[in-house]
């Protein structure tokens, strides 16, 4: 590889092919619906990665990632919006869009955490869930802007991740995780026995509305009508682009430096000045503050929150996203959430298993390639420079 | 709060402290030999509680009725098994992670907890559901006052006091002991004397799970009744108290243990208002004790803390 290799060099083609074939595949996984046909794809997909990486066409499309991201980034909204307007009558499949690109967001906050700041979180369910309560709260008992409420939804995850602050900061390692794996289960207990927020039961919540566009209305232009779920889509794809903006220019950026420093070795960050405390808080409360805002329209989309949506086991479909993904690429976070949100949904005979599955697939990933299915990249600030 | 009630919230307190301290006790041998934490420790005491719970039906099955032996063969099939489970997942999951960071190990075998509770929630038959546990130790009970003192909460406590007694023997009294306490203090050195480090090791985390086992089947016996998601409780909360006492020290996770269930049952004395709100308390405690002393009452041996 030449080592004045420029932006203009490295092609966006790979990049933009894989990115149709995968749109396509993806339309195509979520078209069918016979079990078989579903396991055949599956297969030929698989066999697709497998054979590609043998001839080493994943090499370019990795490369064409690393340096051409923002216009590939531009791609991947229009390949969404591609498969949105393929599905716009089809309710269950444009929920399970939705839940990827919320989800997405929400694993993205994880990746500030976890990925750059190296704070252990094992608690994301339940910001997601502190997110959801706080919309349903707000839209029930208030006349609160309903886009204000979103917002609000990650000032309240990121406030209630303030209590577990000073634990945090003092902590570190398994400490750490222990704090926030009891977070987790006290939430979901005083949620269930706290009859204000509903109980077992939960509370509903009302659906998005703004400017007097309610989001839980059909859409009809002319003769095309849409489903609803199209403009909650719209919403999850807004948030999931600012998300990934932040998450992208923070990783490049000084503070995102200043996070890896501190993650990799927090005494030598230390030694050089960094300081250690404003950067563990300042990463805690902005992953938690997407993860609540992510929460917060969540609630909305699905209309009804329970303590039993946002246990601990599903805090750790959080982490084994993250961890599949390759920690701290959010191109793999993107990845793996399609995986792990959508194969179950589709296929059935797993629904049942599947945080066994991914338990299972997680220890495989840590014992056999601890890196994730897409590793991240070192950060190159100039374009095409190599070391 | 008349004598009675007094009496019995210390009895409970005392009960789970001996739960926790069993568990507790295992998370700190495992840290002391290969300063790991093993997340799956609650959920091989739900496995081993299943174990005997299954030991149980297939004795019956067969017409065994007879109390004393179904009790035996049960806490032989849950150690027994859950030793061999303890040492498979030292084997298979924790050793090969040694030059990883600590974080992976921490993630896999909570990733192992998590696929051991889903296994009894899937594929025991109705595992989903709370499971009766039996009844095996004598009913009776002797009066003092207003104070009915059951004679199987005796029994239990008797066992548990005596199963640590072995344990602090077998740790100090024995060649074995001696070399689990050589390779906690000093890997390398305990190599070169010729102890056989990964057999150590194994035996270990069979001893650990073991005893987890047994806590599994105390706590079973205590409410008469297990479910999946017990060992997650029991697990946290042993790790917490293992923390109190401060990790890689034995007596210090006993006093944990119990100084937890102390805080516990003095919790739910002041606040019978907000008995729902129990388990709240004791995850707060949890949360408030590492805020307060992150490496516990007594520091861990080696600080990693710079």
């Amino acid at each position: 590889m030449p080592s004045q290799l420029n932006k203009a060099a490295v092609s966006i083609i790979p990049g933009a092919g894989a990115l149709a074939l995968a749109t396509l595949y993806l339309i195509a996984m979520l078209r069918v619906e016979s079990q078989t046909t579903i396991l055949v794809l599956l297969g030929i997909g698989a066999a697709v990665v497998v054979v590609a990486h043998w001839l080493g066409w994943l090499a370019p499309v990795a490369l064409s990632f690393q340096e051409r991201d923002d216009a590939l980034a531009r791609l991947a909204v229009v390949a969404v919006v591609a498969i949105a307007g393929y599905f716009r009558e089809d309710h269950f499949v444009l929920l399970l869009l939705c839940t990827v690109l919320l989800y997405t967001v929400a694993t993205l906050g994880l990746t500030i955490q976890f990925g750059y700041a190296g704070v252990l979180n094992f608690a994301g369910a339940s910001f997601f869930g502190i997110g959801a309560y706080t919309s349903a709260l707000f839209t029930q008992h208030t006349t609160v802007p309903h886009l204000v409420v979103l917002l609000v939804g990650g000032i309240m995850a990121a406030l209630v991740g303030c209590l577990l602050l000073l634990p945090v900061l003092r902590t570190r390692g398994h400490y750490a995780a222990v704090v926030t794996i009891a977070f987790a289960l006290l939430l979901k207990t005083f949620l269930e026995v706290n009859d204000v927020l509903g109980g077992p039961q939960g509370l509903k919540v009302k659906g998005l509305s703004m400017l007097g566009w309610s989001f839980n209305d059909n859409i009809e232009i002319g003769h095309l009508e849409m489903s609803f779920y199209v403009s909650y889509l719209a919403a999850s794809l807004l948030m999931l682009i600012g998300a990934f903006v932040i998450v992208r220019r923070l990783e490049r950026s000084w503070v995102g430096l200043n996070l890896d420093a501190l993650r990799l070795d927090e005494t030598a960050a230390r030694c050089f000045g960094l300081n250690i405390v404003r950067w563990k808080v300042t990463a805690f409360l902005l992953g938690n503050f997407l993860i609540g805002a992510a929460g917060a329209l969540y609630g909305m989309l699905v209309g009804f929150v329970q303590p039993n949506s946002y246990t601990f086991a599903d805090s750790l479909i959080f982490v084994s996203i993250l961890l599949l993904g390759g920690i701290g690429n959010p191109w793999g976070v993107v990845v793996a959430t399609v995986i792990v949100v959508i194969l179950p949904e589709k296929l059935q005979a797993i629904q049942e298993y599947r945080f066994l599955l991914y338990a299972a697939l997680v220890m495989m990933v840590l014992l056999f390639r601890p890196e994730g299915l897409l590793p991240r990249p070192v950060r190159s600030y100039l374009p095409g420079w190599r070391p | 709060m008349g004598f009675g009630l007094l009496a019995q919230y210390a009895m409970n307190g005392l009960m789970l402290g001996m739960m926790y301290a069993l568990v507790a006790v295992g998370f700190t041998l495992f840290f002391g030999v290969l300063d790991v934490i093993k997340f799956s420790h609650g959920d091989v005491l739900t496995v081993g509680a299943f174990a005997a719970l299954a030991a149980f039906v297939g004795l019956r099955s067969v017409g065994v009725d007879s109390s004393a032996v179904q009790l035996l063969a049960m806490l032989i099939a849950a150690i027994g098994a859950m030793a061999i489970l303890g040492a498979l997942i030292a084997r298979a999951f924790v050793m090969p992670l040694r030059s990883a960071p600590p974080l992976n190990t921490l993630l896999i075998t909570l990733m192992l907890g998590t696929a051991l509770r889903e296994m009894i929630r899937l594929f025991y038959p109705d595992g989903a559901n709370p499971k009766p546990f039996p009844r095996l130790l004598p009913n009776g009970f002797v009066r003092i006052g207003e104070f009915n003192l059951r004679l199987d909460n005796v029994i239990m406590l008797t066992a548990g006091a005596l199963v640590i007694i072995g344990l602090e023997l077998l740790l100090r009294r024995t060649k074995l002991g001696l070399a689990i306490r050589a390779v906690a203090q000093d890997e390398e050195t305990a190599k070169t004397m010729g102890v056989n480090f990964t057999l150590i090791v194994l035996v270990t985390f069979a001893l650990g799970s073991g005893l987890a086992a047994f806590a599994g089947v105390m706590n079973g016996l205590y409410y008469n009744e297990i479910n999946f998601g017990m060992g997650l409780y029991l697990g946290v909360v042993g790790f917490s108290a293992a923390i109190i006492g401060g990790l890689g020290n034995i007596y210090g996770a006993i006093l944990g243990g119990f100084l937890f269930a102390a805080l516990q049952t003095i919790g739910a004395i002041m606040l019978p208002f907000a008995s729902a709100y129990k388990d709240v308390f004791a995850f707060g405690v949890v949360i408030a004790i590492m805020a307060w002393r992150p490496t516990g009452l007594i520091p861990e041996k080696q600080s990693e803390r710079v």
